[in-house]
């Protein structure tokens, strides 16, 4: 068993306590390669199906091509997708010339907020890792979020053995974290061994660049990169020395700009 | 940074580390060394943190480097102070942040849980403290073996021989009391970068290998494939035509056809195939640490907890058990009070029945009298659980043998089963019901098959209540009523087994006869029965017998009371007036019955 393999199974674990132990549970999906590898994930545990509603928020700003991803692989895969959209602010021209936190915050955490609130999830899954940012690094498995949606960073419930927070006050919910382990590498060596189809905004394009992580049109920008395939994906990370978020803007807005975003709520 | 896309690519040789201590014993310091002293660091950081300092007029210290970087981390450009890789030659290692906040325990023993070694930081000038001992103590309940000692800011002790020779003994004579022990000692300076990576002068007279040195001397853990095979089932999937009992294999392998038997419930089957999704082909085997499912050649009733096992290596079931814990809620762990116990997939409520001895953390010393166990501390008790639970001795497998326990919403409190002494009478009958289970020789009329045609399933119906409240009646009344619904019921009158079966055994074999009236009421059961029977022959105290000795059939228990309060905790209540009015009273049962699908009607279907 290799690390990978460790990996994988830890993931599988995760998943199916998670649905086991939330009737109202949902996983987001933003159509990138952490959230797929989870789609990926699940049908694993779940002996080829996804049996847990995916759901999009969609700021209606995504990258075109990422939505015809979504919805060719949801169709190809037989998931069960729900979109949501923070319809008001969409309407009221919410755009990250507003400011992108404030933009963020309304367009994704309240976009969130809307549909969680709509279908009365208790349980939410996200492709979060520790690697990809300091204050996701500090999260636990199954992460408590109370009825604001804040999260108490600085008072965490201990977690040990994979027993896992799986019972809460009503109002609050739980974020549940099944790859919170892996790395950035980890996720494309595992997206080349699965031969998981990726959306291809991260391969190198004829200008020679391409997306190292994907989010809304505007705030993500592409790196310069020969890479156009996932071996040299592979290849190109052992040797890189820049950040996986390094092109998303609302990062780069703020010295704490992570910290205040996920304490309210944020992914 | 390596943690920033270039992480550890030699994937298989990945250990985690956890740095643990006292408060101000050097652990920035010595993480900030061992970046450093490992090249793991960007070109020129260390520089130009080092001209900072100057500028600063500061003397340099490690520490503030690690700073530096939290800083910059927190504008997303270099490293994650909570996982922090390293490598050496042999391997790479992450450091799993166990932070010094004011909730400093539950962080760091969720950070050590993961843990595969620990290096325990001793400062030689304040030698052993508080979070020293505290530590040592969790790492030994952690079950973590891989563990180091690092004597630290030995320069401030003028690299003195006997400052490091006094804690290593105080220190080993605590861990020897835990038994536990030190893989080894190392005397160094993070700050000067002595010992660190490589053995230096500074102190001719310490043979020992260096930090780097004696981690790389580690072996990863071997996955417990060679110990009995346990799985606990965590859930039973539908998806199609296939029935998956899905779990975690904690300990031990599985191969196709293996016959196996789920604790506590007795039930048993044959592996008929390993499912898997999207592999080149079907596996036949499984082992150790693998997230599996798989089905069996009949339908039986598995659920969530059941702890699969092979037939010849069977985990112990009880209710009873002796632990060591150590508790982090924010109120203390108390008599009297109910908590949900989480041990493998199995969930459960228990009590502290004896605190045998409760530990101050910080001094070790017992809390004589004690009977309650305040955060922050550990003690040794007995735990009871309200329903049996499958388990295995910690000192035998670590996965199966431990446990939390959650008080109210959280997790507070982790532990480990040190022993079990099936000394009551309770935890014998039950070994004895399981060998009788692992043995019987099963009909081929299916239970089901028998409930279609009855139309109800096989029942215990025990009247209880003093005598004189017309118990007897009722039974009798019973009997008749589901008769007449073409119904298979039975009287047992407890007197006629004692003139039969019991006749050759003499009064004051009290559980021998509880023994046999469970046995024929037993076969009874497996012939499709609705059995009655009143309590005249045993009291209150038996039913717990004969409840064990009906598995899995139910027992329902109908008491007549003419107090409010019941006695124990019966299914059903009558008053003596109601009690009185056989008829209704039995119609009243019948009705229970239904609500509780036993009794199913001749169109139940299987």
């Amino acid at each position: 068993m290799d690390h990978l393999d460790h990996l994988e199974n830890q993931s599988i674990y995760i998943l199916r306590e998670a649905y086991k132990n939330f009737k109202d549970l949902a996983m987001l999906w933003s159509i990138g390669k952490d959230s797929t590898v989870l789609v990926w994930l699940a049908r694993k545990a779940f002996f080829g199906h996804c049996p847990i509603p995916l759901v999009h928020i969609d700021t209606t700003f995504k990258i075109p091509a990422m939505i015809e991803y979504r919805d060719r692989v949801a169709k190809e895969w037989g998931l069960n997708l729900v979109v949501g959209k923070n319809e008001k602010a969409i309407a009221e021209g919410m755009n990250h010339t507003q400011g992108r936190i404030v933009c963020c915050e309304a367009l994704k955490t309240n976009g969130l907020h809307a549909v969680m609130e709509d279908k009365k999830y208790t349980g939410l899954i996200l492709g979060i890792r520790r690697d990809e940012e300091g204050t996701r690094a500090k999260e636990r498995y199954f992460s408590p979020r109370n009825k604001d949606f804040e999260w108490d960073f600085k008072d965490q419930p201990p977690e040990l053995w994979d027993q896992f927070k799986t019972s809460f006050e009503e109002g609050t919910h739980i974020r549940i974290h099944p790859i919170l382990q892996w790395t950035e590498l980890n996720v494309w060596e595992y997206i080349q061994r699965e031969n998981i189809p990726i959306i291809d905004l991260y391969f190198s394009n004829e200008n020679g660049e391409r997306y190292r992580s994907l989010g809304c049109a505007p705030c993500t920008m592409p790196i310069k990169s020969k890479a156009s395939n996932v071996a040299e994906i592979v290849d190109e990370l052992k040797n890189i020395d820049t950040s996986e978020r390094s092109g998303r803007a609302q990062d780069q807005e703020d010295t704490y700009a992570m910290q205040k975003l996920r304490a309210k709520g944020y992914m | 940074m390596t943690d920033n896309g270039n992480a550890p690519n030699l994937s298989n040789q990945l250990m985690r580390l956890v740095i643990v201590g006292h408060v101000d014993h050097g652990k920035s310091t010595l993480v900030g060394r061992l970046l450093s002293d490992t090249g793991t660091l960007p070109e020129g950081k260390l520089e130009f943190i080092k001209d900072i300092c100057e500028r600063q007029g500061k003397t340099f210290e490690f520490a503030f480097l690690l700073d530096a970087l939290e800083e910059e981390q927190e504008q997303g450009i270099t490293i994650d102070t909570s996982q922090i890789f390293f490598k050496t030659d042999k391997r790479h290692y992450v450091i799993i942040d166990a932070p010094g906040h004011k909730e400093f325990l539950k962080n760091m023993v969720t950070g050590a849980s993961e843990a595969e070694a620990a290096l325990l930081l001793i400062d030689a000038k304040e030698g052993v403290q508080e979070q020293s001992r505290r530590h040592g103590y969790i790492l030994k309940l952690l079950g973590l073996t891989n563990v180091v000692v690092v004597v630290n800011k030995m320069d401030l002790v003028g690299y003195d021989k006997d400052v490091f020779n006094k804690i290593r003994e105080e220190y080993d004579e605590f861990l020897h009391s835990l038994d536990v022990k030190a893989d080894e000692y190392i005397p160094v300076s993070a700050k000067l970068g002595v010992n660190i990576a490589a053995r230096k002068d500074e102190m001719p007279w310490y043979e020992g290998p260096s930090i780097l040195q004696m981690l790389d001397r580690f072996e990863k853990k071997q996955r417990p494939n060679h110990l009995p095979f346990r799985m606990p089932v965590q859930d039973v999937y539908k998806f199609d035509e296939r029935r998956i009992i899905a779990g975690r294999v904690e300990s031990g392998q599985l191969k196709k056809g293996d016959r196996l038997i789920f604790s506590p419930s007795n039930k048993t089957g044959i592996v008929k195939s390993i499912e898997a999704w999207s592999v080149p082909s079907q596996p036949d085997t499984a082992e150790a640490s693998q997230s599996i499912g798989f089905t069996l050649d009949e339908q039986i009733f598995v659920e969530r907890g059941d702890v699969a096992t092979r037939t010849d290596q069977l985990p112990i079931v009880s209710k009873e058990f002796n632990v060591n814990i150590f508790w982090m809620g924010k109120n203390r762990l108390e008599a009297g009070k109910t908590y949900t116990i989480k041990l493998t997939t199995q969930e459960t409520t228990c009590e502290v029945v004896e605190f045998k001895k409760v530990i101050d953390a910080s001094t070790l010393e017992t809390l004589e009298g004690q009977n309650f166990v305040a955060k922050n501390d550990v003690a040794e008790l007995t735990l009871r659980v309200q329903r049996p639970v499958a388990f295995d001795l910690f000192g035998e497998i670590i996965t199966t043998g431990r446990f939390v326990l959650v008080d109210g919403y959280d997790v507070c409190g982790g532990g480990i089963i040190t022993t079990y002494t099936p000394s009551n009478k309770e935890d014998k009958l039950r070994d004895e019901v399981r060998q009788r289970d692992f043995n019987w020789v099963k009909s081929d009329i299916r239970a089901e098959e028998r409930a279609y045609r009855n139309g109800h399933q096989s029942a215990l119906i025990l009247i209880t209540g003093e005598s004189g409240v017309g118990k007897a009646q009722l039974a009798k009344k019973l009997e008749r009523t589901l008769f007449d619904h073409n119904h298979q019921s039975y009287l047992l009158d407890g007197r006629n087994v004692q003139l039969g079966v019991s006749a050759n055994i003499e009064n004051e074999q009290k559980g021998e006869a509880i023994r046999r009236f469970g046995e024929v009421a037993k076969l009874f059961l497996d012939a499709g029965h609705v059995v009655i029977s009143t309590s005249n022959v045993f009291n209150q105290e038996d039913h717990s017998d004969v409840r064990l000795l009906a598995e899995p059939f139910p027992v329902i228990e109908v008491q007549v009371t003419g107090v409010e309060e019941p006695t124990g905790e019966p299914d059903m209540t009558l008053s003596l007036v109601e009690a009185q009015n056989a008829e209704a009273s039995s119609e009243a049962i019948c009705k229970y019955l239904k609500e509780k699908k036993i009794l199913t009607g001749h169109n139940y279907s299987i």
